[in-house]
């Protein structure tokens, strides 16, 4: 667990509303600033609509560090991996990784080695391992190209470390099958194996194990607790699952529409949610363990698309507790509580809000 | 299709209401590749009373959804129903013609799939797609059309204004309640759902296993719900099948067997998901895979992942036991221990 901590003066740019969090380095591995992506919808025509997919969203990731970012499809949590991982430039606002702006590295060689340093891990292990090849293939690529010191012989047992890593043994066996022959949980500790082959800081592990059935998940969650752990590398979880958040991350964030909604140590969360939309969430969990619990029952709204958005909190349509403010005002997310903040004009630090039960 | 038994299978009478509507009796299902033929359900029977919430869980390959459409009669080659026979309202289904099969499909048992977004026509409009199901049963009057079209999209709380609307217009989850409500057109007895809610996220998937619930206490049809998901069935299901590797491994009352989960299987599924609530937990979830299913162990199925193997178990494959009113197939419980 990562005590929150603040930021060191010496940290560029203000980071009042960042939530605090300090890694052994001194800064935060990696965090962002007012990022925002907004995308142009509409016709050739007329480019007058702006969907605002990710919207001054301010956080950070520490080192050995597993946070967790869950919300609705829609409420912008790939948008935020896919700009963490350079894929999308941001609108506005900055990410900063161990201390560096992304908007700085440029060039082939500086992008690379940021790629090798943050790599990504997709959802659909079906669609992400070519199935032409052997699973050393995908492996071996990435050892050549990110790691080219290594001879042939250093790749091979490299593979073999990695694999053996996130639990496919025996590795000299499993990397000369291909990918049909591996299930969906073997697949998707491919990929974590591929990622950690670059010798990563962090991994970005989009929905990594939302296509996998239930009995497999938790051997894969219990890979990223062990990578954690074991090998030091921070990851980036993105999921609308919060019992399996709950599970494996230090962290959590909530999203809704394109902001953060609330933010703190995961238990914190999960144990005094502050903002009602993470009480939603959290009700609508299955549960199976606890008994029906019905209140949820009235929510069936979603969450809006942000176009062309006026101020005002985002989730209000489907609130219960909004009040005038709610309606002009977009709230700023607050520190309630050490290291717990939330973006709500209801939530209370010295009282739970009570939403949705 | 082999040999269809006729009408000496048991048939329930239709006119009861409180009657078994659904008799599926040792049915079996393969695929019959060039490499060999894959047996994807074996023997598989249960019964389903008019009205009843029946959720069947196992990890992919299982054979649940091929289980699902074998009932449904919606097997394509190379799967083939290769014996047993499904009894829906006392007829049996297995080796209806397709014209056969057409009258009886959405009027009295209709199927929700998993992906709403394959399983609608993208360049209709919801609208448009009810008409085609309703004309196809002889429903030719537009306006009782536009009205029960309506209704229907009322009832899955979508506003009518949405008959106008194409399928990518509409949400992951609204097309999903759309698959629903056309299900409910003609209101049948059964509806067979697939994952209807694996591709939504949980607030979407939490509110439509309450509307499916509400639905069913509403209009009274059964379900036969197919899911990866054990949790998410705990509420809503009154019996419960865990299915392995084609075979049924355990089949009780949903309740019991959460409470006191009896073969090794179900105690794993059990523990293999993480909780919200209550102590932080280690979980190891269940090592290994299941078994290639063109090539079946001799023994338990289940034998190679088993925490609590004997060597009995590798040798020869357990029955399944009555124990307590409820089915297991597990050496443990041979001949109704309910401990082991």
């Amino acid at each position: 667990m990562t005590d929150p901590a603040a930021l060191p003066g010496g940290a560029p740019g203000p980071a009042d509303n960042t939530v605090a969090d300090n890694g052994a380095s001194g800064g935060p591995l990696l965090r962002t600033e007012g990022l925002t992506k907004v995308f142009k919808i509409g016709s050739a025509m007329s480019k007058k609509l702006a969907l605002h997919a990710v919207d001054d969203v301010a956080l950070s990731i520490g080192d050995r560090e597993i946070v967790a970012l869950a919300g609705e499809s829609g409420s912008g949590k790939s948008t935020i991996a896919r700009l963490l991982a350079k894929l999308y430039k941001p609108t506005a606002g900055e990410i900063y990784f161990q201390g560096r702006p992304l908007s700085q590295i440029r060039g082939h060689r500086q992008v690379l080695r940021y790629r090798g340093d943050v790599p990504m891990v997709f959802q659909d292990p079906f669609a992400s391992i070519n199935p032409v090849f052997r699973v050393s293939h995908g492996i071996m690529r990435c050892l050549k190209l990110h790691r080219p010191e290594l001879s042939a012989a250093q790749r091979h047992e490299e593979a073999e470390r990695v694999f053996a890593a996130v639990g496919l043994t025996p590795a000299a066996e499993v990397l000369e099958r291909f990918p049909h022959e591996l299930s969906g949980g073997q697949r998707q500790r491919v990929g974590f194996a591929q990622a950690l082959a670059m010798r990563p800081k962090l991994i970005l592990a989009d929905e990594p194990v939302s296509m996998l059935d239930v009995s497999i998940r938790i051997g894969l969650l219990n890979v990223m607790a062990d990578l954690r752990d074991s090998q030091g590398v921070s990851i980036f979880y993105i999921t609308h699952d919060l019992a399996s958040a709950r599970y494996v991350a230090d962290r959590l964030i909530v999203m809704y529409a394109g902001q953060i909604a609330e933010s703190a140590p995961t238990e914190e969360v999960l144990t005094r949610p502050r903002h009602p939309y993470t009480q939603l969430l959290l009700s609508a969990v299955p549960d199976p363990r606890a008994p029906l619990n019905v209140g949820a029952e009235t929510d069936r709204g979603e969450p809006p698309k942000v176009i062309n958005p006026t101020p005002g909190c985002r989730f209000r349509w489907r609130c219960p507790l909004a009040i005038d403010e709610c309606q002009h005002v977009t709230p700023p997310l607050r520190e309630l509580l050490p290291g717990h903040s939330a973006a709500c004009h209801v939530a209370r630090a010295d009282a739970p809000t009570e939403a949705f039960r | 299709m082999s040999s269809a038994p006729g009408e000496e299978v048991l048939s329930a009478g239709p006119a009861d209401s409180t009657a078994t509507m659904l008799e599926v009796r040792d049915l079996s299902v393969e695929y019959l590749l060039e490499r060999g033929t894959v047996l994807a359900v074996d023997r598989v029977s249960f019964d389903l009373a008019a009205g009843e919430f029946v959720g069947i869980v196992g990890e992919s390959g299982c054979g649940k959804s091929t289980l699902l459409f074998a009932i449904a009669q919606l097997l394509a080659p190379p799967a083939e129903i290769t014996g047993g026979s499904v009894i829906f309202k006392g007829r049996n289904m297995v080796g209806l013609t397709d014209s056969e099969l057409a009258s009886v499909r959405w009027k009295d048992l209709s199927v929700v799939m998993q992906s709403a977004m394959n399983a609608l026509n993208p360049v209709k409009s919801i609208q448009a797609q009810f008409a085609d199901a309703m004309r196809a049963h002889g429903v030719t009057s537009k306006a009782e059309i536009a009205d029960r079209s309506a209704e229907v999209l009322r009832m899955v709380g979508i506003d009518p204004v949405h008959l106008g609307s194409y399928p990518h217009q509409l949400s992951g989850g609204m097309r999903q309640r759309s698959m629903i409500a056309m299900a409910m057109l003609f209101t049948p007895d059964l509806v067979i759902m697939d994952e209807p809610t694996s591709a939504l996220d949980v607030v979407a998937q939490r509110s439509l296993m309450v509307q499916i619930k509400e639905l069913q206490e509403k209009l009274g049809f059964a379900i036969i719900f197919v899911t990866h998901d054990m949790s998410l069935i705990r509420h809503f299901s009154d019996r419960l099948m865990v299915m392995y590797a084609g075979v049924v491994a355990e089949y009780g009352q949903t309740g019991e067997v959460f409470e006191s989960p009896m073969h090794p299987y179900s105690i794993g599924l059990m523990e293999a998901f993480p909780s919200i609530r209550g102590p932080r937990v280690p979980l190891t979830g269940i090592p290994g895979s299941p078994p290639n299913l063109a090539r079946i162990p001799p023994g338990c199925r289940f034998a190679p992942r088993c925490p609590k193997v004997m060597a009995r178990c590798e040798a020869e494959p357990p029955g399944l036991y009555q124990v307590n009113g409820r089915l297991v197939r597990c050496f443990l419980h041979e001949g109704g221990r309910a401990q082991p």
